[in-house]
C-alpha cells in the first residue's frame, strides 16, 4: 500500500518537474487574479486589508480548481489510469497519492505565494501568518475535494468549468472557516475555534475523499 | 387470503407508467384544490402580522417551499443510491425526475425570500444563514443536472449522478453549520429569515395547505417527467411500441 | 471454429491457472448492443485470438475480461469467481490496452518500472533492463516516450509481459500494433513461452500473428451481434 502510494506520488511529481513551467501556471494564475480586485474595488488600503483573506481564499480556491481538472486527464488519455485501477492498488491509497502529488505541486506553491499577495493587500503581520496557515490546512482539502471532481467529470467536454460548479458548493465550509480565521484575528478574537473546525474538515476530508474518488473513477472507466 | 401488493413490481417502467398515469390526474386535482385553498387562508383570512404587516404574507410560499427544496433533495439522492446500489433503472430515472423540481423549488424560495426582504429590510437580498444555504443548495441542483446533462452515456451519468447527490447530501448539514457560523460572525443583529411572526392557529393551516400543494404538484411533476424519461429511455422495448401504436391508432 | 465451454477448471487444481469463463455475456454501448449471448472459455495452455469486424465489442469484451467493465447481462468468471471480485485476479492478469500506458515525459524505463511496480511485479533495475532487452528495446530504456515511434512504443508497453514470472492470462488489445518484423517476433516467442509455463492467451488482432505465432483457437464475436 505504502509503496503503491509512493509510486504514483512520486511518479507525478517528477511528471511535475518535467514541465516546470506548466506546474507553476495556477500559481501565476493565483497573483494575477487577486491583482485585479485592487483594480476593481480601488485601491484603498483600508478596503483591501477588509477583503484580503476574502480575496486570497477564492484566488487560491479557483486556482487549485482550475489545475486540478488535468489531475486524471492525463493518465485516462494515455491509458495509465486504467493500468492503476487494474493494478489491484487500493483506489483510497491511488487517490490519496493523486491528491497529495496536486497539493505539493500546486497547493503548497500556493502557500508559499500567500505571504507576498498578503503583502500587496496591505495586511497585518498577524492576519498574514494567520492567513499562511489557513490555507496551509484549506489547500489540501481543496486538492482533496478537486481530485473527487476531477474523477467525477473525467472525459467530459466541459470537464474544467463543470469540475468548478460541481466543487465550489463543498469547498464553503473550508472557504468560511478559512478566511473567517483572518477576520477574526483582525477582530482580536480567537482563532481557535476557525482552525479546530478546519483541522476536523482536513480529517474528515482526507478519510472520505479519496473513497468517492476511487468510486467516481471506476465509474467513469465502466 | 388477499395478496399484498408487491411494491417491487413498480420498479419495472412499463408498470411505474402505468400507475403514474392512473396517479397523476388526481394529484394534479390535489395540488390546485390545495393551493387555492392555502392561498385564500394565508392571503384573506389569517390576520396582519403586529410587526410586518401585509408583506409578511410571502411566507406562505416561501417556507413551503423552502422545505420542499430540502426534503427533494434528500429524495433525489436516496433514489439515485437506490438506483445505483441495485441497478434500479427507474430509481434513476425517477432521481433524474426530481432534480429540476426541487431547483425550481429553491429558486421558489430565494425569490419569495427577495420579496420578503424589500418591504422588511429594503434590501433584495439578505446573506441569512437560511438564504444562503438555500442558495448553495440551488447550486448543488444545478451541479446535479449539470453532471448528468453532460455524460452521454446513460449508465454512467446515472452513476456519477447517484455518487454526486450523496456526496451532496452528507455535506449539506456540514454547509449549513459553516453558514450559520459564518453568519453569527459577520452579522451582530440577528437579522434573520427564521424570525418568523408567532404562528397564529389561522397561519399554521394555512402553512399546511401549501406544504401538501407543493407536495402533491412535486409528485405530479417528478412522475410526469419520470414517465417521459421512461419513454425515452425504453423506446425501443414492446411496451413503448405497443403504447406509440395504440396512440396512433386514436 | 470457436471453443466450446467444458468443464471449469477451479482455482483448487494445484498451481494450475484458473479458467477464464463468459456465459451468456452481452454488452452494451449507449443503446446500441454490441454482442448478446457470448460463451467464451480461456483455459490455461489455450490461446484464443478474438475476431470480428471493427465496431463488433473486440475491446468492449477484452475490458470485461479484464474487469474494468461490467456487462450488460451474463457472467464472466476467472475460476469460479466474478472477475471485478476474484481477489488474486490482477496477479494473475496483464491487460495490455489499445493505449500504451506509457507517461510522455517519462523514459522507457521510468515508466516500466511505475508499471511493474503497481502490478506487483519486479521491479528492480536489472529486471526491467533485461525485459526491455528482451523485447529489443535495450538501447532506447532512458530515451523519453515522448522520442519513441509507434512501434517503439508498443514494444516498451510489450516488455510488461517479459517480466512475468508467475503463470497468469495475457488479455492483449491489438499486441502486434505498429510492430515490425523483428518485434512481432519477439511477441510470438513470448507468447509461446508464456503459453508452455502454462499460462493462457486472449488477444485481438486485426494484423494476422503470422507462422511463428502459438496455435490460436479462434473466436469470432460476428454471429453474436
Amino acid at each position: 500500500m505504502g509503496a503503491a502510494f509512493s509510486a504514483v506520488y512520486v511518479r507525478d511529481l517528477r511528471l511535475a518537474l518535467r514541465r516546470r513551467v506548466e506546474a507553476l501556471l495556477p500559481v501565476v494564475f493565483f497573483i494575477v487574479a487577486v491583482s485585479l480586485f485592487p483594480l476593481g474595488v480601488g485601491p484603498e488600503p483600508q478596503t483591501l486589508r477588509q477583503i484580503a483573506a476574502g480575496v486570497v481564499w477564492v484566488s487560491a480556491l479557483l486556482a487549485s480548481m482550475l489545475s486540478v481538472t488535468s489531475l486524471y486527464a492525463g493518465d485516462h488519455a494515455d491509458g495509465s489510469l486504467e493500468q492503476m485501477i487494474l493494478s489491484g492498488q487500493s483506489g483510497f491509497v491511488v487517490a490519496s497519492a493523486k491528491a497529495a502529488a496536486h497539493w505539493t505541486v500546486t497547493g503548497a506553491p500556493l502557500v508559499l505565494a500567500a505571504p507576498l499577495i498578503g503583502l500587496l493587500l496591505d495586511m497585518s503581520n498577524a492576519a498574514l501568518g494567520t492567513l499562511v496557515a489557513s490555507l496551509l490546512l484549506g489547500t489540501p482539502i481543496l486538492s482533496l475535494l478537486g481530485g473527487m471532481g476531477a474523477a467525477l467529470t473525467l472525459g467530459l467536454r466541459s470537464a474544467g468549468v463543470l469540475l468548478i460548479l460541481l466543487i465550489l458548493p463543498l469547498a464553503v465550509p473550508a472557504l468560511i472557516f478559512g478566511a473567517g480565521a483572518v477576520s477574526a484575528v483582525d477582530s482580536g478574537v480567537s482563532t481557535a475555534g476557525h482552525f479546530s473546525l478546519l483541522g476536523a474538515l482536513l480529517i474528515l476530508t482526507a478519510l472520505t475523499a479519496p473513497l468517492a474518488t476511487s468510486f467516481a473513477l471506476s465509474i467513469a472507466l465502466e | 387470503m388477499k395478496r399484498p401488493i408487491r411494491w417491487f413490481t413498480f420498479a419495472a417502467p412499463s408498470r411505474f407508467y402505468w400507475l403514474a398515469g392512473l396517479l397523476n390526474p388526481w394529484l394534479w386535482l390535489i395540488a390546485a384544490g390545495l393551493a387555492l385553498a392555502g392561498l385564500y387562508v394565508g392571503f384573506f383570512v389569517a390576520p396582519t402580522d403586529a410587526t410586518q404587516g401585509e408583506s409578511y404574507r410571502i411566507i406562505f410560499i416561501h417556507v413551503p417551499a423552502a422545505w420542499m427544496s430540502m426534503v427533494l433533495y434528500l429524495a433525489m439522492a436516496f433514489w439515485a443510491a437506490i438506483g445505483w446500489m441495485f441497478n434500479a433503472r427507474m430509481a434513476s430515472m425517477l432521481a433524474r425526475a426530481i432534480a429540476p423540481t426541487g431547483a425550481m423549488f429553491t429558486f421558489l424560495a430565494l425569490w419569495t425570500g427577495a420579496f420578503w426582504g424589500k418591504p422588511t429590510w429594503g434590501t433584495w437580498w439578505v446573506w441569512d444563514a437560511r438564504l444562503t444555504s438555500e442558495l448553495i443548495l440551488l447550486f448543488l441542483y444545478l451541479g446535479y443536472i449539470a453532471l448528468v446533462a453532460s455524460i452521454d452515456d446513460v449508465v454512467r451519468g446515472d452513476k456519477a449522478g447517484a455518487l454526486l447527490a450523496i456526496v451532496g447530501a452528507v455535506n449539506v448539514p456540514i454547509i449549513y453549520f459553516s453558514v450559520r457560523w459564518w453568519n453569527t460572525l459577520h452579522q451582530g443583529a440577528t437579522i434573520s429569515m427564521t424570525a418568523a411572526p408567532k404562528m397564529a392557529h389561522t397561519m399554521l393551516i394555512a402553512m399546511m395547505l401549501m406544504t401538501f400543494a407543493f407536495w402533491a404538484y412535486a409528485f405530479a411533476t417528478v412522475f410526469t417527467r419520470a414517465q417521459a424519461l421512461a419513454l425515452e429511455r425504453e423506446r425501443d422495448t414492446d411496451w413503448v411500441r405497443d403504447l406509440a401504436l395504440a396512440r396512433k391508432e386514436r | 471454429m470457436s471453443t466450446t465451454p467444458s468443464a471449469r477448471a477451479t482455482s483448487s487444481d494445484a498451481g494450475e491457472l484458473p479458467t477464464l469463463t463468459a456465459t451468456d455475456l452481452a454488452c452494451r454501448r449507449g443503446n446500441r448492443v454490441l454482442f448478446r449471448g457470448v460463451n467464451l472459455a480461456v483455459r490455461p495452455r489455450e490461446a484464443t485470438w478474438l475476431r470480428g469486424r471493427n465496431g463488433r465489442g473486440k475491446t468492449s469484451l477484452l475490458r470485461l475480461a479484464a474487469g474494468l467493465a461490467v456487462p450488460d447481462s451474463g457472467k464472466i468468471l476467472w475460476g469460479d469467481k466474478p472477475v471485478r471480485a476474484a481477489a488474486d485476479y490482477a496477479a494473475q492478469r496483464v491487460y495490455v490496452g489499445h493505449a500504451n500506458a506509457l507517461k510522455e515525459d517519462l523514459s522507457v524505463t521510468e515508466s516500466l518500472t511505475f508499471l511493474a511496480r503497481m502490478h506487483g511485479r519486479p521491479s528492480d533495475a536489472p529486471a526491467i533492463r533485461a525485459a526491455l532487452e528482451r523485447i529489443g528495446m535495450g538501447s532506447r530504456r532512458d530515451a523519453l516516450v515522448r522520442t519513441l515511434s509507434q512501434g517503439q512504443r508498443r514494444r516498451a508497453t510489450l516488455a510488461r509481459l517479459a517480466l512475468e514470472q508467475r503463470t497468469s492470462i495475457w488479455i492483449l488489445d491489438e499486441p502486434y500494433d505498429a510492430l515490425d518484423s523483428d518485434g512481432v517476433q519477439a511477441v510470438n516467442e513470448l507468447l509461446h513461452e508464456h503459453l508452455r509455463r502454462g499460462g493462457s492467451v486472449l488477444l485481438t488482432s486485426h494484423l494476422s500473428p503470422g507462422d511463428a505465432a502459438p496455435t490460436l483457437a479462434e473466436f469470432d464475436l460476428d454471429p453474436f451481434a
